[in-house]
């Protein structure tokens, strides 16, 4: 014992070791508030939390469990990344590349496919028990608009990554989905009034969309970025603000008495 | 402090609406200055977000031309349907049985999906929602709103078929194309 005492010792009581954690830590109430407040990820989380509001029964831990899902899509979609190409050339075979030759590609690959399916139904089961307590309301009408964009951009990553196969699922569905875009009023150049405003199918929303008048490269290569890059940046700062504004609305919300 | 205030121009007094910058002003000076601060902010933000829009719309295509040239009327028998330039052009050559041409677009007026000429039914029929066209592309069953789009089909100076898809005759609901667009018909 005496060994092992000093071997801590030895880890402990040196400038790296401090420089890191700055304080000893004791299993007192100070100490786990001073955790979460000293740290840069606990920080956005309450310090501390109300027995009652931590009853399974109530929360159902949805939300949590969404932000878990979208950790997971993002190490798997990570690595998936390192053998994918977005080129009309190369992404159908890489992903047949994926399932078939990369080692463990086939579990990325279904861990991304299936976790995406799993944060859509959990996110809006999510929002279905908010709605349901009530928790939308005064004071949290702001996080509730914060969700509804958060629920809309979990819906564009999974469509966005739909295409990313290339495969004919992705291809048509892309197809629809801009052609909806198309037929919209003001915006497409199907939709009413397209005459009037000089709308074609090479200034309109899915011209934009697509990155030309045609489902084809460009498109790919769209997809892919909106998917991977942007609205990933996007939902990562709502999320912050989501869960800060948790925090600050009162904690989380709990059975009333 | 009081070297900011000098460094103000005459100018800038004027547009203050004061005629010296004297110490009572100096509040709406600031106040003065600060909304033009903010604005120039928000006016260099918001040009610069047109800007980005802007980025989304591509100058040059790397996709098929709209106008080519689909070969001689002499290579088409009547009464079929050449589905040749339907991958890279998304248009069909159609010659019907009393020999004149049209060029209809492959795009399902329903929801845009490619349909196929089945031969031995003579009609197109979708894969994505089982709408169905006969070879003029009246349709006749499915969810499709209205017959297919055709494109301008002429003679090139070389005698060639030239397609001209920037010309389009959109197909009216119930309304049999070959009348309402005499003018896409190519009689040879």
């Amino acid at each position: 014992m005496k060994n092992l005492t000093d071997i801590t010792d030895k880890v402990k009581k040196n400038l790296i070791w401090k420089s890191i954690f700055r304080r000893d830590y004791r299993n007192t109430v100070r100490d786990r508030a001073m955790a979460v407040f000293g740290n840069v990820f606990l920080h956005l989380h309450p310090v501390q939390v109300r027995e009652s509001a931590v009853k399974l029964r109530f929360t159902w831990g949805m939300g949590g469990i969404t932000f878990f899902a979208f950790i997971i899509l993002v190490i798997t979609g990570v690595v998936l990344m390192f053998y994918y190409h977005p080129s009309v050339d190369q992404a159908y075979t890489d992903i047949k590349d994926l399932e078939f030759q990369v080692p463990y590609g086939v579990i990325l690959r279904n861990l991304h496919r299936w976790g995406a399916h799993f944060m859509v139904i959990v996110v809006m089961i999510h929002m279905f028990r908010v709605f349901m307590t009530g928790s939308y309301k005064a004071p949290r009408q702001f996080n509730w608009g914060i969700g509804v964009f958060l629920l809309v951009l979990t819906f564009l990553l999974s469509f966005t990554g739909y295409l990313t196969p290339w495969d004919q699922l992705g291809f048509w569905a892309i197809t629809v989905g801009t052609n909806m875009g198309a037929a919209t009023p003001l915006l497409g150049y199907q939709g009413p009034f397209s005459e009037l405003l000089h709308i074609t199918p090479y200034n309109d929303v899915r011209f934009a969309l697509l990155g030309g008048a045609q489902v084809a490269g460009n498109a790919l290569l769209r997809s892919y970025i909106w998917h991977c890059v942007a609205i990933p940046l996007v939902a990562t700062i709502l999320m912050l603000v989501h869960f800060w504004r948790v925090r600050k609305d009162g904690g989380i919300s709990k059975p009333q008495k | 402090m009081q070297d900011d205030r000098e460094l103000l121009t005459e100018q800038e007094n004027i547009d203050q609406g004061t005629s010296e910058g004297g110490q009572a002003e100096s509040g709406d000076r600031r106040k003065f200055l600060t909304r033009v601060g903010w604005g120039s902010l928000a006016g260099f933000l918001a040009i610069n977000s047109l800007a980005f829009l802007r980025f989304f719309y591509p100058r040059v295509l790397f996709e098929a031309p709209s106008q080519f040239k689909v070969g001689f009327p002499a290579d088409y028998p009547p009464g079929a349907v050449n589905s040749q330039y339907q991958r890279e052009f998304g248009t069909w050559i159609i010659r019907l049985q009393d020999g004149s041409f049209f060029a209809m677009e492959s795009k399902c007026t329903h929801l845009g999906c490619t349909p196929s000429w089945m031969e031995s039914q003579k009609k197109f029929k979708c894969p994505c929602h089982g709408s169905g066209y006969y070879i003029s592309g009246l349709n006749f069953e499915g969810p499709a709103p209205r017959p297919m789009d055709r494109f301008k089909i002429s003679i090139a100076e070389d005698g060639q078929l030239l397609v001209d898809k920037t010309i389009k005759y959109p197909g009216v609901p119930g309304k049999e194309s070959n009348e309402v667009y005499p003018q896409s018909l190519l009689k040879v």
